[in-house]
């Protein structure tokens, strides 16, 4: 569940830069995190499968985003962050995570290098305030300016088969070398809009779809022009826009992580089956004694189920071993691509292995589920590796 | 705007009844539909169930939520809509007519809203 953003900082509802297109196009609204963001447009599953199929077109302008510069940049991240940052070439983007003292996540991000002493940080909206204060504090012995830029840059993601084809297709969009943009990679780019001064984008083919796709950093005021010059190519290629119901459906189906349900601040990455965004043999990093520790003996472990039939089981639901309670699922659906339910679940290392047949407790119904490697969902097609 | 037809009656649990005779014919109200998403899964009280007004009886699920089936009014069940069952989208795209849940013979007559009482209680 998002977190509580501290007294202090102001806790009226945030609206998107895009707000008002999509009040025109007929979106169904939710709280997210303080934000009052789309969760649809018009069926979650006709988003979900045009995503899969297509394209789909998102505004997750509610993400944090954080320009960290200076000198110390590289080390600075280095002991802020889990990973390795000063290994990251400029051009490139890594997945990482801000740990606490307790080797526990205090939220996961995607790291931009921007150039040699420039990052761009990209946090939760429910973890903003926490990342922001973490940041900060942990910057004290460095010489780096941190800048929340989160108010001035929009957030529009291009997610499906079809996006490199959307994109090549909008008038006004200008990416060099999109062909050759990898994945985990951004590049910048320009948006010329009619009326609008020439905007400077960011590039990036990352995602949380489990599909081929980019996103689109946008300052605020050219974001409704570009969402609409996104719309106007890809609506004939099959490209709808799609809120946060799709985007969680998607993200699940690829075995992708949310904070509050398989993140958070007890739980070490191990657990959760990140290990490996953790680089050990730094000198030092926020929670090094912890993690070098580990998480405590027989502590829950991060699983994929699978089910049968059509009932899925849902965050906080039990998993039980016989009449053994040896978990917890943390997300749940039914897959809209796979027809059947899916679900990830921290559960006792000893019923964790592939295969291990276990219960589901849906509502006071036992519906029987198999342990299952993750992803639940792989695009068959492949971006440049 | 959902739309509320006025020949029907409603709950504060956003369900529809039509009373024909002493056969009432129940389903659930496009704004309920709306806010549930795409409904993925229908669990309906068989034939011959005895339901109690206010009790749960079933569950509509779409892909983001649960919602609980209450009873409108006491009687007995005497046909569940296995069209919804094997098609549960039929809810959401036609929820005041071929997505009707469960047809119910009333053992007493049962205090319901109108179409412009429903209307006020959701804010319309």
């Amino acid at each position: 569940m998002p977190d509580t953003p501290s007294p202090q900082h102001d806790l009226s509802q945030r609206h998107s830069p895009l707000h008002a297109v999509h009040e025109s196009l007929g979106a169904a609204f939710t709280d997210f995190a303080g934000w009052l963001m789309p969760v649809r447009y018009s069926s979650d599953l006709a988003e979900h499968h045009a995503v899969r199929t297509a394209a789909g077109l998102f505004d997750i302008s509610h993400m944090a985003e954080i320009a960290v510069d200076g000198a110390d940049a590289a080390p600075f991240l280095d002991y802020a962050l889990a990973g390795r940052l000063s290994a990251l070439a400029p051009g490139k983007a890594k997945y990482s995570l801000v740990l606490n003292e307790s080797g526990g996540i205090v939220d996961d991000l995607i790291v931009y290098r921007m150039a040699e002493t420039s990052y761009l940080v990209v946090a939760n909206a429910s973890n903003r305030f926490a990342v922001v204060e973490a940041l900060a504090e942990r910057a004290r012995a460095f010489d780096v300016a941190l800048d929340d830029r989160t108010e001035q840059l929009a957030l529009i993601a291009v997610q499906g088969p079809a996006s490199a084809a959307v994109l090549a297709a909008t008038a006004g969009l200008h990416i060099p070398q999109l062909d050759e943009l990898k994945y985990y990679a951004w590049s910048p780019g320009t948006f010329d809009g009619a009326g609008n001064d020439t905007a400077e984008l960011i590039v990036a083919r990352t995602g949380y779809t489990g599909e081929d796709g980019v996103e689109l950093y946008v300052p605020n005021e050219q974001a409704a022009a570009l969402w609409a010059a996104l719309t106007a190519a890809g609506e004939p290629l099959g490209l709808v826009p799609c809120g946060l119901a799709a985007r969680d459906t998607l993200r699940l189906e690829a075995g992708m992580p949310l904070y509050g349900h398989e993140l958070g601040l007890s739980i070490q990455p191990v657990q959760a089956g990140l290990g490996r965004v953790v680089v050990t043999d730094k000198t030092d990093f926020v929670g090094k004694p912890a993690i070098l520790d580990g998480p405590a003996e027989g502590a829950p472990v991060l699983v994929g189920l699978v089910a049968e039939g059509r009932r899925a089981a849902r965050a906080e639901y039990a998993v039980f071993d016989g009449e053994r309670l040896v978990g917890e699922v943390t997300s749940g659906a039914l897959s809209p691509t796979l027809g059947h339910p899916i679900a990830m679940a921290f559960v006792d290392p000893a019923v964790s292995a592939t295969g291990t047949a276990l219960e589901l407790d849906v509502r006071g119904t036992r519906i029987a589920a198999t342990v299952v490697d993750l992803p639940f969902y792989r695009r068959s097609a492949t971006t440049p590796a | 705007m959902s739309s509320i037809p006025a020949d029907l009656q409603y709950t504060a649990e956003h369900e529809w009844v039509r009373l024909e005779g002493d056969i009432a014919t129940v389903g659930i109200t496009q704004y309920a539909a709306d806010a549930l998403g795409d409904v993925v899964y229908v669990d309906l009280p068989k034939p011959g169930a005895a339901l109690a007004a206010g009790s749960i009886v079933g569950e509509v699920e779409s892909t983001k939520s649960v919602g609980e089936l209450y009873a409108p009014l006491d009687g007995e069940v005497v046909e569940a809509n296995s069209g919804v069952v094997d098609a549960p989208e039929t809810i959401n795209s036609d929820p005041y007519g071929e997505g009707w849940l469960v047809k119910v013979r009333v053992s007493s007559t049962p205090a319901l809203l109108s179409a412009d009482e429903y209307r006020a209680l959701i804010g319309e």
